[in-house]
């Protein structure tokens, strides 16, 4: 883990335990619903929104933590430093995106900005123990990187084999 | 310190829990239903038995209490309803009687007045509405609080006199009202709060220095002062001077745990509470101070990390370790199974969820219940 890495996740995990404090609250505005309040267009209920935060480690790696009374969104913008990178980050948040009823807390579309973003609940909050979200959300930014890197490894060397065997001068 | 005893009843959250005046029921709201248990009164550690479940609300019940005798079992649940149920001894089992509480969003929180003759219900709909019987057609009728509520009513008190009526709410309020009904209740004694007291009239309004959300309030058991918890991690105390003067002093504890959901005042100089951070936490003090005297149970901080320690869950396998097994066997082709439990990490206290509502139990004792599914009873 490198020298930056660590106090920006220890960030984190403070931020995220302090905003993750949910209740069940139903809503004020429609009749017999219980709906995210962070979702809702809340220009009505502005008192249910706490003020968002965002914690970044560096132009291209930050993290934006929006909690409500019964509701938190964490958006995570992942390192990308050239093209390939890119692309890797958006095939793989893709890949996890189109599987996001199998994350349970993975929001389908990432927030304008973002890579992924996720979208804890107070009924997320009662079936899972909050410091297990809580790890899963800071383990998988430690991984994500560390993922990214290697298949932009296999990449490279993937690609070295080709352009070596196409490129062989014929006998 | 005896170690406390713990009901763990199924792992649906339990949102609020009462026991009755003597001991020897517990209700508790799970999901849309109610369960009543029969506790062992001579002997507390044995599990209590269910005994039935009420079930006749259509979505999550939010609060359910007990009259001073024991006799009516009041709840209340996100579908707008407020039921009464009382045990019908012919039939051998709890019959509702419908509150007609005219409120169109869910209902919050229900607490009976202290002699049982009405009670209020706090909604989302910012209204409180003070319920009494009415004998002629035999239902529960209600008079509305509306003014000046902004927001969702979190919590309620009442003061002993049954008529002083305590809301909380998420607009960062705390506000005293006077819930007399005329033909009803008496004219109550002059207290600190004010002397006249029609219907409606609002004793005393006061915010929070950060405007947080209000989780709970409760009068002191003398009814002289007034204590609230907010989503800053604060501890607050009125103390009123009188009608139309501001208050004599206003008490602020800020501590460094995380948001308090819910609180009891258990003698006039002590106040214990409880929330996210699974612990409960004792306050002491008079008019002068309040100060954070002890922590109930020893705790490691939340907000760090702490280094994993062995534990017994050998099912679970955490997605990182999930992750590694595939790419194992994706690279290598053979299956090492991960050490199991290597990464479970689970809370020092009895709780594991956040502490929903605590009551008082007995003189030094109170009952918690919480999200995880249990139910306490600590000796404070």
């Amino acid at each position: 883990m490198s020298q930056s890495l660590k106090p920006y996740l220890t960030a984190v995990r403070s931020s995220l335990t302090a905003a993750i404090c949910l209740e069940d609250f139903s809503s004020q505005l429609v009749e017999r619903h219980n709906r995210p309040e962070i979702e809702v267009d809340n220009t009505h209920n502005p008192e249910l929104i706490l003020n968002p935060m965002v914690i970044a480690r560096n132009e291209n790696e930050k993290i934006l933590i929006e909690p409500s009374i019964n509701s938190v969104r964490v958006s995570i913008k992942i390192k990308q430093a050239d093209e390939i990178e890119q692309i890797l980050v958006h095939k793989f948040t893709r890949f996890l995106t189109s599987r996001a009823e199998n994350f349970f807390i993975l929001r389908r579309v990432p927030i304008k900005g973002y890579d992924i973003s996720f979208l804890i609940t107070n009924f997320h909050t009662e079936q899972m123990l909050k410091d297990k979200l809580v790890d899963f959300i800071i383990e998988f930014m430690e991984d994500v990187d560390k993922e990214i890197s290697e298949m932009k490894l296999f990449l490279n060397a993937r690609a070295r084999v080709i352009a070596e065997a196409y490129l062989t001068p014929f006998d | 310190m005896s170690s406390p005893i713990v009901y763990q009843l199924g792992n649906l959250p339990i949102k609020d829990h009462v026991f009755s005046p003597d001991h020897s029921l517990l209700a508790v709201t799970k999901d849309n239903t109610v369960e009543i248990y029969q506790v062992n009164q001579s002997n507390l550690g044995v599990k209590p038995k269910l005994f039935t479940t009420l079930a006749g609300h259509d979505k999550t019940v939010t609060s359910v209490d007990i009259s001073f005798d024991g006799t009516r079992i009041l709840t209340c649940s996100q579908d707008r309803n407020a039921l009464v149920w009382e045990y019908d001894s012919a039939a051998g089992e709890y019959k509702p009687t419908l509150v007609l509480l005219r409120i169109s969003r869910a209902a919050t929180v229900c607490k009976w007045s202290p002699d049982g003759q009405k009670f209020a219900v706090g909604s989302s709909d910012r209204i409180i509405a003070v319920c009494y019987y009415e004998q002629e057609n035999n239902w529960w009728v209600s008079k509305h609080l509306k003014k000046p509520l902004k927001s969702t009513i979190t919590s309620l008190s009442w003061h002993h006199n049954g008529v002083l009526l305590a809301s909380g709410s998420t607009d960062g309020h705390v506000r005293v009202f006077s819930a007399f009904i005329k033909g009803l209740d008496e004219k109550p004694e002059p207290t600190p709060w004010g002397s006249k007291l029609p219907f409606q009239t609002l004793c005393g309004d006061f915010i929070n220095e950060t405007g947080a959300w209000i989780h709970d309030v409760a009068f002191s058991p003398d009814g002289n002062s007034l204590a609230f918890v907010s989503h800053d991690s604060s501890v607050g105390i009125i103390y009123p001077d009188g009608e139309g003067l501001p208050p004599r002093s206003i008490i602020n504890v800020k501590t460094n745990y995380l948001p308090f959901k819910t609180l009891v005042y258990l003698t006039n100089n002590k106040i214990v509470v409880g929330g996210h951070n699974c612990n409960l936490i004792v306050f002491e003090g008079d008019e002068n101070d309040w100060k954070e005297t002890r922590v109930i149970e020893s705790q490691k901080d939340l907000t760090k990390e702490t280094p994993a320690a062995g534990d017994d869950d050998e099912e679970e396998i955490s997605s990182h370790q999930a992750l590694n097994m595939f790419k194992q066997m994706d690279l290598k082709g053979r299956l090492n199974k991960p050490s199991p439990g290597g990464n479970g990490k689970v809370l020092s206290t009895t709780h594991q969820n956040t502490i929903a509502s605590i009551r008082e139990f007995s003189g030094n004792q109170v009952s918690t219940s919480g999200i995880d599914g249990k139910i306490v009873i600590f000796r404070v």
